[in-house]
């Protein structure tokens, strides 16, 4: 697949150097690629540590004990745990209808999942605004029966939900679709029902699409900053999350305790990387074990 | 739902994750994004093309589209550079490297906009080499392209590297033994094999860069007429409890999105169907 600087046959060399660059253009290219990724990837990365170490370990730590931090990591945590769930169950359904069936208007369907990815954020916040905001559509019932979704914590579940919508289906609907149906119709004739066909038969083979897309999906769900910013209000220890409660100490010139609390965004998201990359890598082995 | 079926079949479970799925959608997605159309519609032609076009909407537009597409520029150039780099040679930390290409999609944006912020402001680790040749970019115009190559980075990297994993090597050799100097090798017969996926990464990143948000606000000083983004805007007419106009402009940009997802499916039909036809 890689075909390695050094990798070049003796006898083949002639030919090789005219399918290969030289030298110079090969480190030249290298020296660009990672001049740019350094600039853009790295560095700023490591801005972040530095700076929420600046004052020491100590002001580090007390950062999140501050009441507000632990509040703004508990919603994070509960949006999270409310969307995640919910996404799951909608991308398995949702695949599993466009996977092992042909209907009228697949495509379009497949299409209209994705939309949420091309849908601005702060449109994403916006239009649950308009829908259940004091001047919205169901506004003023919501307010008579004394429900609050924007500005409290319905309304921040539903914008993560919003922005992680497409992640689970879209990871599992190529997948399911590349396998066919020939499994499941096989144990639906030996006689299982279709809970276990679905159990034993499917969720083994796309386990590992499954984990991507919860992964992502996670990801996002934590990291959102703009939709939930339109729905949030930023009500301090109520309806704050980790990313608005960032906005909040930076806004204040409190770099330190902004940056912590960033730094901890950055280590989830550097775990996703790696559980992602290891989660590509044992899957890539199992299929390679699996194929005779 | 079964009507929906174009043929018969023993799997089951179909009028069941079909119904929810369109539910689902429905609840979450259709109906508030239609809810917006609505309230949009309240307004009189006159009333929406007023609160769409005034000269600080205007100027936020030319922002916001001029540079997302400078962006999206930069990471195709780069992008493929890095794509490159990244299938054809071997070097120390490329694992390392290949999996720090998605940090732009894993990094919450808030974060990510504070970093390049400490990063490129004056007295940061690269603004301050910048500032004595005259080139301020925290605060800046620059501030906000810095931002938008950040968030559309991976784009073009992921589009095109499996493509470019996927050639293979025999085409070059033939090229080579045929005669071609390597430059034109690279030009003649692997570009125009990328070049839709380049094509799908880099309206990919321009999309992104659209409606981002969270990385921009913070390095770009928010500034009306000079870097203030739509996104921001519709933020500021919320704020001033200016329901119709905000939705106006999201339409604005609702649509453009639309189009972009549109052309980005055309261009994977594309090359889906030149690789079935190769």
């Amino acid at each position: 697949m890689t075909t390695g600087v050094l990798s070049l046959d003796k006898g083949t060399s002639r030919i090789a150097s005219t399918v290969a660059e030289p030298v110079l253009v090969r480190l030249a290219l290298i020296l660009v690629s990672l001049t740019f990724l350094g600039l853009f990837l790295f560095v700023p990365l490591a801005a972040i540590l530095f700076e929420a170490l600046k004052h020491g370990l100590g002001t580090y730590l007390a950062s999140f004990q501050e009441p507000d931090a632990i509040a703004a990591i508990q919603l994070t945590l509960l949006a999270t745990a409310i969307a995640l769930p919910l996404n799951v169950v909608f991308g398995l359904s949702a695949a599993w209808a466009i996977a092992k069936f042909e209907f009228w208007g697949k495509q379009v369907l497949i299409t209209l999942i994705d939309l949420p990815f091309s849908v601005s954020p702060v449109v994403a916040g916006l239009i649950y605004v308009l829908l259940f905001g004091l001047q919205g559509a169901l506004g003023p019932w919501l307010a008579a029966h004394d429900i609050k979704i924007i500005f409290a914590v319905p309304g921040i579940v539903l914008a993560t939900i919003f922005v992680t919508f497409p992640f689970v289906a879209r990871e599992l609907i190529p997948h399911m679709q590349a396998q066919g149906k020939d499994e499941e119709e096989a144990a639906l004739v030996l006689g299982a029902t279709g809970w276990q066909t679905f159990r034993r038969v499917t969720l083994p083979s796309i386990k590992w699409s499954l984990l991507y897309g919860v992964i992502l999906c996670n990801a996002r769900a934590m990291g959102e900053f703009g939709a939930v910013s339109v729905v949030s209000g930023h009500i301090r220890g109520e309806t704050n999350t980790m990313p608005l409660h960032v906005e909040i100490l930076y806004n204040e010139y409190n770099y330190v305790a902004a940056f912590a609390v960033a730094s901890l965004l950055a280590l989830l998201s550097l775990v996703t990387l790696a559980a992602k990359s290891l989660v590509e890598w044992t899957s890539s082995v199992e299929q390679k074990e699996n194929r005779p | 739902m079964s009507i929906l079926l174009k043929q018969p079949t023993v799997l089951p479970g179909f009028g069941l994750t079909l119904g929810f799925t369109l539910l689902y959608l429905s609840l979450i997605v259709l109906i508030p994004l239609a809810g917006l159309f609505v309230k949009t519609s309240a307004l009189t032609g006159e009333q929406f093309w007023s609160a769409v076009s005034d000269p600080r909407t205007v100027a936020s537009y030319q922002l916001t589209f001029g540079l997302s597409f400078v962006a999206a520029l930069l990471n195709a150039f780069f992008g493929v550079i890095i794509a490159w780099v990244l299938v054809r040679y071997s070097f120390p930390g490329r694992k390392f490297v290949d999996a720090l290409v998605d940090l732009p999609f894993a990094l919450p944006t808030a974060v990510a906009g504070i970093a390049l912020t400490a990063v490129f402001s004056v007295n940061g680790w690269i603004g301050r080499y910048l500032e004595p040749l005259g080139i301020k970019i925290a605060f800046t115009p620059l501030g906000v392209l810095v931002a938008l190559t950040f968030i559309g980075l991976p784009f073009v990297v992921r589009t095109v590297q499996p493509v470019l994993q996927d050639l293979e090597k025999e085409i070059e050799e033939a090229a080579a033994s045929l005669g071609a100097t390597r430059w034109k090798t690279v030009t003649r017969v692997i570009f125009p094999e990328v070049f839709p996926a380049l094509l799908t990464g880099f309206t990919s990143a321009f999309a992104r860069a659209l409606g981002e948000y969270g990385s921009v606000v913070f390095i770009s000083g928010n500034m009306p007429m000079r870097t203030e983004i739509t996104p921001l805007l519709i933020i500021t007419k919320l704020e001033q409890y200016d329901y119709a106009g905000a939705a106006a402009i999201a339409v604005v940009m609702l649509v453009a999105s639309f189009i972009l997802l549109l052309i980005i499916n055309g261009l994977q039909w594309w090359s889906g169907r030149r690789q079935v036809a190769f």
